[in-house]
């Protein structure tokens, strides 16, 4: 089996998140990119799997310039066996997933992060799939191989449901699907220079979306801490200022 | 001339930071109030390649460059700095001492499972009577034909109980002075070796530090580093080396000490504002951050002359001198700007404080460096 994990080179969690061009784009100067930690979580859990036994082959793909390719090494570091880098800009989901799916045709299990963690945009697995007419789960926090379907654990309102499905299968996974990710060993390190990372140029595709302005979130307010003996005060200002009662 | 790092180098920053603030963050306080020894982040730390870093990969090592091993311990010891100098002791002089000097013999046998990591070791120079100055070894090396008799006792010596293979600096003809010095591959549990007490030290208090003392310990002759005699220029070889691990280190203490600091006077408010926006505090973050970066600078010029093979010497004591000594005032300026929180143990800033305190002392203290710097200066 082969599995395909998709790759997004996001903005380290701790970025101070600025824009330029009258707030029409992301001012990336400075920024410290990584794999984005839902994917880091998917890869982690193929890796799992791998070395579990059924897995033959672990492919991580992203869709990016070449300043992206350091993401794609460290995914090999990890220990990934090869990778491929579609040499475009990641403009929008449908384009995302329009590269992707030219190269993720031979896979029987592919991996998506639920959403990345730079737009949040939640829409690359699922139209991926769609592209692709793979069967798909989403919200997956569990995924196990089971001869040759799937065991697949996700997340409902109020619990879990544990689903068996056949491949070939896109899953879209979140939290859970793996502890935590790994930090490749210096080997790893030395190696991810001897594997495969191809460049593949980018199909015709179309974005869907376009960004009008960007806009930071209005800052939190401070925190107003009432004296235990004054809980009238506390409804208040529940009634009057937070105006939730 | 390239400021540029590569990209290996950069994972394996990377990786030494995740491993420090996800793992050795946890334990640190406990592990220094209690002086239990971090062997589960030894082995963890072993797994991922960084106790024989430098090493050729044919013996078990990871095969990277000493401005690798600079990036690590500068990341490790943010955090703590009692596992930095394990891994610090292990590979540059223990390892490096090996690679550089050893047998073929030797490195299959010993080097190989120290750069793997599966055993520790610790590097025995200093003596009651002999720290600075190493040219007067009372620990002895009898000749006895196909051995050696060692008699003697080692002090300060980091690691003594966890190792299990000790590179041991003694006296073979005391009539040759240090010409007549040997060093020696010897295993630990040989008879005749006898530890001391744990040191209860003032800092660096996860890392085990004992004397060690060896009465009439038979050496195989196989055990002796290179030529006879060779001893105290393989010291000194060796400790011009190692001095860039433990400059790292002290560039590593100031630089967890300024994170914190800056982190706590952008959140700490004091007259109706965060400290940040105090010019006294603005100006002393901008000091902290000027000297950590000079330090910085000077450990890598050193790493990169090594990397190179050129001479070392002075630039390894310019590192070693200045980043101790830089380290000392930046973790007790970082300490100042907490105010009374710096002086608890919670805010790990005291304790990076204490730990800068041994990076003036061992591997030769300050006023060595200053020793080796100005005779260079002063030279004809």
């Amino acid at each position: 089996m082969k599995i395909l994990v998709l790759i997004s080179n996001v903005p380290d969690t701790t970025t101070k998140i600025r824009f330029t061009g009258n707030n029409t784009a992301f001012d990336d100067s400075g920024v410290q990119w990584i794999i984005n930690p839902w994917d880091e979580l998917a890869l982690t859990r193929a890796l799992e799997l791998k070395e579990a036994g059924g897995v033959d082959k672990i492919t991580v793909a992203n869709v990016g310039e070449k300043s992206t390719e350091a993401t794609l090494r460290k995914a090999l570091a990890v220990g990934a066996d090869d990778a491929i880098r579609i040499n475009t800009t990641a403009n929008d989901a449908f384009y995302v997933a329009t590269q992707l799916a030219e190269v993720a045709k031979d896979y029987e299990l592919i991996l998506a992060g639920i959403e990345a963690s730079d737009y949040n945009g939640n829409a690359v697995g699922g139209m991926l799939a769609e592209m692709l007419d793979y069967n798909s789960v989403s919200a997956v926090s569990g995924i196990d191989l089971d001869g040759s379907d799937f065991k697949v654990t996700r997340e409902v309102d109020g619990g879990y449901q544990v689903v068996s499905i056949g491949g070939p299968l896109l899953a879209i996974v979140q939290k859970g699907i793996a502890k935590e990710p790994r930090i490749p060993a210096m080997r790893g390190i030395m190696m991810a220079r001897k594997k495969p990372l191809n460049i593949n140029e980018p199909v015709e595709g179309i974005d869907k979306t376009q960004i009008i302005k960007f806009e930071l979130p209005p800052p939190k307010a401070a925190c107003k801490l009432i004296d235990e003996e004054n809980a009238k005060e506390v409804i208040t200002l529940l009634h009057e200022e937070a105006k939730v009662l | 001339m390239n400021f540029e790092f590569t990209e290996e180098q950069l994972m394996i920053k990377e990786a030494a930071r995740d491993y420090a603030q996800r793992e050795l963050i946890h334990d640190v306080i406990e592990r220094d109030e209690k002086s239990i020894f971090p062997e589960k982040h030894i082995k963890n730390l072993a797994a991922l390649g960084f106790m024989g870093m430098m090493v050729d990969p044919k013996y078990g090592g990871s095969g990277m460059d000493t401005i690798s091993y600079v990036l690590a311990m500068e990341e490790l010891s943010k955090v703590d700095a009692s596992v930095s100098v394990i891994v610090s002791v292990n590979n540059s002089l223990v390892c490096f001492g090996l690679s550089k000097f050893g047998s073929e013999e030797q490195k299959h046998k010993y080097l190989t499972p120290l750069a793997k990591g599966e055993i520790i070791g610790a590097f025995l120079l200093s003596e009651p009577e002999a720290g600075s100055d190493a040219t007067h070894q009372h620990t002895t090396a009898e000749d006895k034909g196909d051995y050696y008799l060692l008699n003697g006792t080692k002090n300060w010596i980091t690691s003594a109980n966890s190792a299990s293979t000790y590179i041991v600096i003694a006296q073979t003809y005391p009539e040759k002075r240090h010409k007549g010095i040997n060093a020696f591959i010897v295993e630990k549990n040989s008879p005749g070796i006898s530890l001391g007490p744990h040191e209860d030290k003032m800092g660096m208090r996860s890392s085990d530090t004992h004397s060690v003392m060896f009465t009439d310990v038979k050496v195989p002759k196989e055990n002796r580093i290179g030529e006879d005699g060779f001893g105290f220029k393989f010291a000194m070889k060796v400790l011009e080396a190692g001095r860039i691990g433990i400059a790292a280190q002290a560039v590593g203490l100031a630089s967890g000490a300024m994170e914190r600091a800056t982190a706590y006077s952008k959140e700490r408010k004091a007259f109706g504002t965060e400290l940040a926006n105090h010019q006294s505090i603005a100006f002393k973050l901008a000091d902290m951050a000027v000297k950590i970066e000079n330090a910085r600078n000077l450990c890598l010029k050193a790493a990169w002359l090594k990397d190179n093979n050129k001479q070392i010497t002075i630039a390894s004591a310019m590192a070693k001198q200045y980043s101790a000594d830089m380290a000392m005032e930046v973790t007790t300026e970082a300490v100042q700007i907490h105010g009374g929180y710096g002086y608890v143990k919670e805010y790990h800033v005291e304790r990076l404080m204490r730990e800068a305190k041994l990076t003036q002392i061992y591997e030769g203290t300050s006023e060595v460096q200053k020793i080796v710097i100005s005779r260079d200066v002063l030279k004809d």
